[in-house]
């Protein structure tokens, strides 16, 4: 393999361990305060997707689309947790599993009834759908490239967002200890639903990036749940380290299998990272509860 | 949840269900409907597929996201011998519940060595393998699955034979469940940290718990693979374990018959719905989230409450 192949290779695994560090932040979060098992994650990338996909048509702008997808998801993120997730939190793993699994048909069949069964186009924003000569000789698809700025942005906001502001300290609160956070005088009815808006935004902004990379369609949301959740128990749910550390992981050892060896064996490496991370380090990486 | 560990015999209507249904394929051939004696058999199929679930979930407290992985094991195995010429049932089947048997004992002895969430993870993991495994294979036919050139098998005997598998799967549950193994499987499910001090066996008894149910999911796949007459990578993948745990919570989680409610109610919503609207799985997704938010004990909880 030459260097630029390897090098290509290496950008694209950052890519796309990024993207699935934004839809696995609000995973872990949710997973590691709430206690909640949320299959629904999914379906809100769906929605981001849509929804900046919908605005794009009608305004032409991909920022404007970016803005409005995160906005609405947010919004429709606080909604479902205001209205559904707050009943589940005390309930079991089972319940939640099936109540969650139950709002992936709902946003499935709702997405359906609105946009049809086909695939939506969301196209490249034309100023950004060229390579860009990263070296002498070196091509490298301009859109990837912005998929790596805002997935770096955006890790090193929530970096200092959760490490070095009062609401990130409630948050790491909430993860190691819920009661003791309770009882220290956090609400953590309203973080609950702060958390839960910010994760759905992350979600959003995952699906309008990749919007153009991967096809808009129903079920879209289901194939990269399950890659969040590999990220989220590599890392140790609750610890957005872990799931920076493990999204790069995932992405890498992804990226490298398709390159390296047959593409359904890559597909079976990550599992198998995901087993021998649990066989030695059950807690995952980076446990939050200590 | 409260759960008295003893399980009493079931009253009479059990005797009127299986008498009916065992009716039933002449009932049907009577009214020219034959086409419900297919649809009877997959509820049954599934039902012992989720009861299979179910002991895991219910008495043994393991949420298994990978119950796919046996439950396709089954069918694969079916679909691969009759492909190499071996079309009985009665060679086939057996052998497709010791693979599957033999895979869970395998994926056991490693996923149960976590609990909680990450052994809900790691049973995800371990059947996403198998899944991937299996469709990288030309020889199990990829993405296409395989199918069967014979069923080797009536319509209505796959029917009956479904039949006597779902009343052994249902009186099995009754009699494990009240055995000093089920007893202990129960107990590890309430307190683990206790049962173990006490001196059980704690990992045997839930690997053999695992391995049972894998065992039973797999020859259930095999009388799918047979009904359908082929094997499909859909099978193996998470969505099946999902609509199985569904099923289960559906029915009712510890509930002898809660495997069967919930596949009855499951495929029977999705056949009467499905013809009339397409968007049928909107007014599924409306009654799960009823039922898990109105009635966490399932439709057998509901239905034992009177």
């Amino acid at each position: 393999m030459t260097a630029a192949l390897a090098a290509e290779q290496a950008l694209n695994g950052l890519q796309l361990g990024l993207m699935l560090f934004l839809m696995a932040a609000g995973l872990t979060l949710v997973l590691g305060i709430m206690d909640t098992i949320n299959l629904a994650h999914g379906s809100l990338y769906m929605t981001g997707a849509y929804l900046a996909a919908a605005v794009y048509a009608a305004a032409g702008s991909f920022l404007v689309a970016v803005v409005a997808a995160v906005a609405g998801t947010a919004l429709i993120g606080a909604l479902l947790e205001m209205t559904v997730l707050r009943a589940l939190y005390r309930r079991d793993h089972l319940s939640q599993v099936l109540a969650t699994f139950a709002i992936i048909l709902i946003a499935n069949e709702t997405i359906r009834m609105i946009w049809g069964p086909q695939p939506v186009a969301l196209p490249t924003p034309r100023a950004l759908s060229g390579p860009v000569e990263l070296l002498p000789g070196f091509l490298y698809p301009a859109w990837r490239l912005v998929l790596i700025a805002a997935g770096l942005g955006v890790a090193v906001l929530l970096f200092i967002l959760v490490t070095y502001t009062r609401a990130g300290m409630r948050v790491r609160a909430g993860a190691s200890n819920r009661e003791m956070a309770e009882v220290m005088g956090v609400d953590v009815k309203r973080l609950f639903t702060v958390v839960f808006a910010i994760g759905a935004a992350l979600c959003a902004l995952a699906g309008a990036l990749l919007g153009p990379l991967l096809a808009v369609q129903v079920g879209m949301g289901e194939s990269i749940l399950i890659l969040a959740f590999v990220v989220v128990v590599i890392g140790g749910i609750g610890s957005i380290r872990g799931a920076f550390v493990g999204a790069l992981l995932v992405g890498i050892v992804d990226t490298a299998g398709r390159a390296l060896l047959f593409p359904a064996l890559a597909s079976i490496a990550i599992y198998v990272l995901m087993a021998a991370v649990l066989f030695w380090k059950p807690q995952g990486l980076f446990p939050a509860r200590g | 949840m409260k759960v008295s560990l003893h399980t009493p015999a079931a009253g009479w209507w059990w005797a009127v269900a299986v008498a009916s249904l065992a009716a039933f394929p002449a009932i049907a051939a009577h009214f020219g409907q034959e086409y419900y004696v297919g649809l009877a058999t997959r509820m049954l199929v599934f039902g012992i597929a989720a009861t299979s679930l179910n002991l895991l979930v219910g008495y043994g407290g393991m949420v298994s996201f990978g119950h796919a992985a046996f439950f396709g094991t089954g069918a694969y195995a079916v679909a691969a011998l009759a492909d190499r010429g071996v079309a009985a049932p009665w060679i086939a089947w057996p052998i497709a519940m010791a693979v599957a048997a033999v895979l869970a004992l395998a994926i056991g002895a490693a996923a149960l060595r976590t609990r909680g969430l990450y052994f809900i993870m790691i049973t995800l993991a371990f059947a996403q393998m198998v899944f991937y495994l299996v469709v990288s294979v030309k020889a199990l036919g990829g993405d296409d699955g395989l199918s069967l050139a014979a069923r080797g098998i009536g319509e209505s005997a796959l029917f009956y034979t479904a039949l006597v598998l779902a009343v052994l799967a249902v009186y099995g549950l009754r009699r494990l469940a009240n055995a000093g193994f089920g007893r202990a499987l129960q107990g590890v499910r309430e307190n683990e940290a206790r049962m173990e001090a006490v001196g059980f066996p704690v990992l045997r008894i839930k690997l053999a718990a695992f391995t049972i149910a894998g065992a039973v999911a797999g020859i259930s796949g095999a009388l799918l693979a047979t009904l359908n007459g082929r094997a499909g990578p859909g099978l193996l993948d998470w969505p099946q374990s999902g609509q199985l745990l569904v099923m289960v919570i559906l029915g009712g989680v510890g509930q002898r018959f809660g495997g069967f409610i919930g596949a009855a109610v499951l495929l029977a919503m999705e056949e009467v719905l499905s013809p009339y609207w397409v968007h049928w799985q909107l007014v599924l997704g409306i009654v799960l989230l009823a039922v898990v938010l109105r009635a966490p004990r399932g439709l057998a909880g509901m239905l034992a409450r009177g």
